[in-house]
């Protein structure tokens, strides 16, 4: 809530520039089960959204709600200065991409990319000239007298697209695009699909629940839990400075460890936690107070493996190796620490030029150094 | 097929001499998909089309008193085979007004009775098929709790509604609508009526379960594109349950086309519909070649357009393939 007035604010400060796509407080009911709870969310124009989340976190209802396929238990929708709330999916400049894709299976591919702008009357002529353009920027004009079921999955989301676009919508909404695809055509097919959305230039906003799809495709994520938007930063900030345990926890891998403020300076805290031996050293003040419990979450990444003990005061334990991942340019150090809890550390394989690496059972040291660590109060 | 595959396959030339033999005398047994395929298709063989050749030899054979009372279409005579074909029947079939009244009278019957049935169906099917999975199945046992009881029962109790002594009369009387009791009776009306009655089941059954399978996604996606919840229906649904109402329209027309009963227990005596016609060549007169070559005209009316739309339409997916 303070949040939302925070950015509304903000946006009204810099006059006439409001967000295109404002979502103010949007919530959404199910009997008494809260599926979206009073998000909050602004989108700039041309950008690409991924609202990333696992099943059932509500974030296919908003978009659903973005759609109008869903009406909103409260809250309004405004696209570039208009309230669309209750205008009905077929009033709304708002085209989707379905997940299954949707095709309409008694048309061929050319009708099904005509069939929005039939609908509006728009003269043969043209019909046929943007149904054209359209088939150029998926590359399927070879395949416009085809029916659905005669494409590959990858041609038929090609199709989709085009005819999510054919109508120039003022925002896209793809819901799991990639998702019925084999995994080595999603990889393939996810910056292909960026370029075709730039191209087209039309703002998007896309819901999966596959954080490397979000984080290649989009130019922020917003991460949703139980119908809450939890955090809405760039793919990059996400990862190095999640908001809270959830986030930490769901984008990639990361040790956490429960502790509380012991040193509260401007410059640097201390945290205690309880599975390290020693307080783990934070070189930058946060908001908090002295005693405040906070959660550290530690990326394998960032924690260096050592059969040396540091000379460092801070940020260090000992402990044995209990289990390698060999990945070939780099290994997963599982560490047990003297207290029992097992520290993941990613070690890239150059790091083992100047010593051999441990084994299975050998003691070593894990280290990391001041500003690794992330304090998270929620 | 897996035989095939398996020689096929690079290994296989390390397989001995005696494996390739056995599987290669394995190709040569019937398949046990074959054999389950070809069971109904015996069946079907054994007592519809054997028969019908029946039917097609007595309609061109010449009335005889006699057991069976026909000619037999082969006679010998010494080492002489003969071979009698008689085409008056299908002259006289022809040339007779009556047949081609009767002929037409029963096609302009089972056509209004199948438009009047999918006008009817088409909505109570796309209610079921919308319905909430446990509402469906109930909705179903209603459309089929009809054929609980006999048909025969059902056209009578038809006969006590439409009687001029009547439920539906006694009804109107009582509130004061009519003075006299309207004859609904033996008029062509109470025929139309209890035909749309009996068939309608037939048009519900496959129309329901072409929409039941319908992706409501689609809708949603035309509804996306533009389209009202109308237009959407024209646009997507209409089109898409085609096949359920060709279904249920062929379900419907052409055993109204043959049908007896109805006609027989609630027509009109001078109103002839072809199925009277036929008992009463087989039944009065007892002109089996009549009553044959009757029954052929009305296959053929039936068979060669259907067969007809069905290879146009073969030929139109090809030409989609092709494309």
């Amino acid at each position: 809530m303070n949040l939302a007035e925070q950015q509304l604010g903000l946006s009204q400060h810099a006059g006439n520039a409001h967000p295109y796509l404002q979502i103010v407080d949007i919530e959404k009911k199910f009997g008494d089960h809260t599926a979206v709870d009073h998000v909050n969310l602004n989108i700039e124009r041309n950008e690409i959204f991924a609202l990333l989340g696992s099943s059932g976190c509500g974030k296919s209802t908003l978009l659903r709600m973005l759609a109008g396929m869903e009406k909103p238990s409260a809250g309004r929708i405004i696209l570039d200065g208009e309230d669309i709330t209750d205008l009905p999916p077929y009033h709304r400049p708002i085209n989707m991409m379905f997940q299954s894709y949707a095709l309409f299976p008694h048309m061929s591919v050319a009708q099904n990319i005509a069939f929005g702008l039939k609908q509006d009357r728009l003269p043969r002529a043209d019909i046929d000239a943007r149904v054209e353009r359209m088939l150029e920027l998926v590359q399927m004009t070879k395949y416009a007298h085809r029916k659905p079921y005669q494409l590959s999955g990858g041609q038929q989301q090609r199709i989709a697209l085009a005819r999510s676009l054919a109508k120039r919508p003022k925002l896209l909404l793809l819901d799991e695009p990639l998702g019925a695809l084999d995994k080595k055509l999603r990889q393939q097919t996810q910056l292909e699909l960026v370029s075709m959305i730039e191209q087209v230039g039309v703002t998007c906003i896309m819901v999966t629940h596959d954080q490397e799809e979000a984080m290649t495709m989009a130019g922020r994520i917003g991460i949703m839990s139980e119908g809450q938007l939890l955090q809405v930063a760039s793919p990059g900030d996400i990862y190095e400075h999640p908001n809270c345990r959830f986030t930490a926890e769901f984008i990639g891998e990361t040790n956490l460890f429960g502790g509380h403020v012991v040193e509260d300076e401007a410059d640097h805290v201390c945290i205690q936690a309880a599975e390290l031996p020693r307080p783990v050293r934070i070189g930058h003040g946060i908001t908090g107070t002295l005693g405040m419990p906070v959660w550290l979450s530690l990326r394998p990444e960032r924690v260096a493996v050592s059969r040396q003990q540091p000379t460092q005061q801070h940020n260090w334990a000992a402990g044995t190796v209990s289990d390698i991942a060999y990945l070939g340019s780099f290994s997963i150090f599982h560490v047990r620490l003297e207290s029992g809890k097992v520290i993941k550390a990613s070690v890239p394989a150059s790091h083992w030029r100047d010593e051999a690496a441990p084994g299975w059972n050998q003691p070593v040291f894990v280290s990391w150094a001041d500003n690794d660590a992330v304090v998270l109060t929620q | 097929m897996n035989s095939r595959l398996l020689t096929q396959h690079p290994a296989a030339n390390l397989a001995t001499a005696r494996g390739r033999a056995r599987l290669a005398w394995r190709r040569w047994l019937p398949r046990g998909q074959a054999l389950v395929t070809a069971m109904p298709y015996g069946w079907l063989l054994l007592f519809f089309l054997v028969p019908f050749l029946f039917v097609l030899g007595i309609s061109f054979s010449e009335v005889e008193v006699a057991s069976p009372p026909y000619r037999a279409l082969l006679s010998r005579s010494e080492d002489v085979l003969n071979v009698a074909l008689n085409l008056g029947n299908y002259r006289y079939l022809f040339g007779d007004a009556l047949y081609l009244d009767a002929y037409l009278g029963s096609l302009q019957m089972a056509s209004i009775t199948t438009l009047i049935c999918l006008l009817l169906g088409y909505p109570i099917a796309y209610t079921i098929a919308r319905a909430p999975l446990t509402k469906r199945n109930t909705l179903l046992m209603l459309v089929m709790l009809p054929f609980w009881t006999s048909f025969l029962v059902r056209v009578y109790a038809w006969m006590g509604i439409l009687d001029n002594e009547g439920l539906l009369n006694k009804l109107l009387l009582q509130l004061g609508l009519i003075d006299t009791p309207l004859q609904l009776m033996h008029t062509q009306l109470s025929v139309q009526i209890v035909m749309v009655y009996a068939y309608l089941p037939f048009m519900i059954l496959p129309l329901f379960s072409n929409l039941a399978k319908l992706d409501g996604r689609l809708l949603e996606a035309a509804e996306d594109l533009g389209c009202r919840p109308w237009q959407a229906f024209l646009r997507v649904t209409l089109p898409l349950s085609r096949n359920g109402i060709v279904a249920g329209a062929m379900l419907v027309f052409i055993p109204a086309v043959g049908e007896f009963v109805i006609p027989e227990l609630v027509g009109t005596p001078e109103s002839l519909m072809i199925g009277k016609v036929l008992w009463m060549e087989f039944f009065d007169n007892n002109n089996w070649p009549m009553a044959g070559a009757v029954t052929i005209v009305m296959v053929a009316l039936l068979i060669i357009p259907i067969t007809y739309l069905h290879k146009r339409e073969e030929k139109q997916l090809a030409q989609a393939e092709q494309r």
